[in-house]
């Protein structure tokens, strides 16, 4: 069954410089394997990789159920250069919420 | 003894009612308000060099002829960044309003040391864009270390009731005091991971109490209207424990806990500020209810050798002009308006950098990612940006823009034009034996 991200997980974004941070967290334990292995940086390239334009880094935090990617180059020059509305990239949590997952049946 | 510890401020326009509530309720040992982002400092440089008077946070007046009173009556010691780019005339604006106010006997202290201009110059490296300064070809504005809690500590040590700093590591506003009330070693690196966990969940305030959570029938927070601000009571063995007033909006959880630990966080394993190197991996947050959750088991290794310094230079100017179109159709007509402006002004304006237009309403802030979007919108919003180095350039835009009321697409209204002055940042790094902190203490006549 596919479902988007946002029914089995939250997520916050942050900036620092050209560089975007965005944690997912599984709102239920047992779903973070599943997410971990949907929701790779293969993923994120595939699916945005007009916007995350430099190397994504993964880092996996298990016993949090949470997930931090690192995007270099993906925030359009950051908040000093970028000319999008959202120049510190503060929405980019809800567009990696909008991803679909499958979700077992 | 508990420290108590809350947060006053989390960026530069942060509200003031929740800190006056948690001074009046949150028995708190230390306030800290944190107002200083990379923007923030860069402007902080440009309203000094119009008055060397300024130059420090614009609502410091404000915010401390509320807050200084309270802090008084309560015994609360403030911390905070507001001096911006000038923390000494902070200090002198905050003494005189401490003298309008009668706080006689009041020390308050200016942190001094982090503007580093004479350790940056034209071959300094910058290695994010991996060039030197001189090559990024703008005015150079200010350079800024960011400065750790041994900068701020020995102003505590001299009694200060108030102290100013420039620039700081956000989360060394909070390890300073924690680690003056428990007399913490700072080469104590698990105490020093300690304290900066605790300052790095309080630092954005709100965002640990529900602020910037809410996602409406998934994740909702309770009275998100009056979201108060956080605190934390802080062991000597430097377990803490999150909360906030159970009269105040908001909710403290795993959930709001989690989403900030790793707010503008990159390797969980190797968090870098001045004061040490903090494993966040290692953090256990532990959910007692009723708004708390237990910190502790925080490791930490040995502080780096260098500071990291922000260098500003002259942005330039950020032209925004914006017009709407709506009911049926609107779509295609705020289309052709940007085609009409982007034509026009590369072609007969000669305008040869990037000019961005985006449909709001229907793909604006994800427009360069290509996320597909829905085909029809009944109430859409053109919008236009470009940056430019001539006011006259940055106008052109605006003119266009608002030219579409009589020249372009039927049924245009609402156009909005804006102009404001840019600053671009970049980071570099610089020994930390380089920098030398001081601080001056001005105290109010008795």
């Amino acid at each position: 069954m596919k479902r988007p991200l946002r029914d089995i997980a939250h997520a916050r974004a942050g900036d620092k410089g050209n560089r975007s941070s965005v944690s997912v967290w599984a709102y239920q334990p047992e779903h973070y394997d599943l997410i971990r292995d949907q929701l790779t940086p293969e993923r994120l390239r595939a699916a945005f990789g007009d916007l995350l334009r430099g190397p994504i880094q993964r880092y996996e935090l298990p016993a949090l159920g949470g997930l931090n990617f690192v995007m270099d180059t993906a925030l359009e020059g950051g908040v000093n250069r970028s000319l999008n509305l959202d120049a510190h990239g503060k929405s980019w949590s809800s567009m990696i919420l909008s991803l679909e997952v499958n979700l077992p049946d | 003894m508990t420290h108590r510890i809350g947060t006053g401020a989390g960026f530069s326009a942060d509200r003031l009612d929740p800190a006056l509530q948690l001074l009046k309720h949150g028995e708190l040992d230390t306030m800290v308000f944190e107002c200083v982002g990379e923007r923030t400092l860069a402007f902080g440089h440009r309203d000094r060099q119009a008055n060397p008077a300024r130059g420090y946070n614009p609502l410091l007046e404000r915010r401390l002829r509320a807050v200084l009173p309270l802090a008084r009556e309560h015994g609360t010691r403030l911390v905070t960044n507001m001096g911006v780019a000038n923390p000494r005339a902070a200090a002198e604006a905050t003494a005189r309003l401490a003298r309008e106010l009668g706080l006689k006997g009041l020390r308050i202290a200016a942190v001094l040391g982090d503007e580093v201009s004479d350790l940056i110059g034209p071959d300094t490296a910058l290695p994010e864009p991996g060039c030197t300064v001189a090559e990024i070809g703008r005015p150079y504005l200010a350079a800024n270390a960011y400065l750790g809690a041994d900068a701020i500590l020995p102003a505590l040590q001299a009694g200060a009731d108030v102290v100013i700093t420039g620039r700081v590591a956000d989360p060394s506003l909070f390890l300073a005091p924690l680690a003056h009330a428990h007399g913490w070693d700072l080469g104590d690196w698990d105490r020093m991971a300690a304290g900066t966990v605790v300052g790095h969940l309080l630092e954005c305030a709100a965002q640990v109490t529900g602020g910037y959570f809410a996602d409406p029938g998934v994740k909702d927070v309770p009275n998100l209207a009056y979201v108060g601000f956080p605190l934390a009571e802080v062991e000597a063995d430097g377990s803490a424990v999150v909360t906030k007033l159970a009269a105040a909006g908001g909710r403290v959880d795993l959930m709001t806990v989690k989403e900030q630990l790793l707010y503008e966080v990159h390797d969980p394993a190797a968090y870098v500020t001045p004061d040490v190197i903090a494993d966040f991996t290692t953090v256990r947050p532990d959910d007692q209810g009723a708004d708390r959750v237990r910190l502790g088991g925080v490791q930490g290794r040995a502080r780096p050798d260098q500071l990291k310094v922000t260098v500003a230079f002259d942005g330039g100017l950020l032209a925004e002009a914006e017009i709407s179109y709506a009911g049926i159709g609107a779509v295609d007509r705020a289309r052709l308006a940007g085609e009409i402006i982007a034509e026009r002004m590369a072609h007969l304006h000669g305008h040869n950098g990037e000019l961005r237009c985006d449909l709001i309403g229907v793909s604006a802030l994800h427009g360069t990612a290509q996320v597909p979007y829905p085909a029809t919108a009944q109430d859409v919003r053109l919008r236009c940006a470009l940056r430019a180095d001539s006011r006259e350039q940055a106008e052109l835009l605006l003119w266009e823009v608002e030219a579409m009321l009589c020249c372009g697409p039927a049924g245009g209204g609402g156009y909005r034009g804006q102009i404001t002055a840019s600053v671009i940042t970049e980071s570099a790094f610089v020994d930390r034996e380089r920098v030398r902190p001081s601080f001056e203490m001005i105290e109010v006549c008795r």
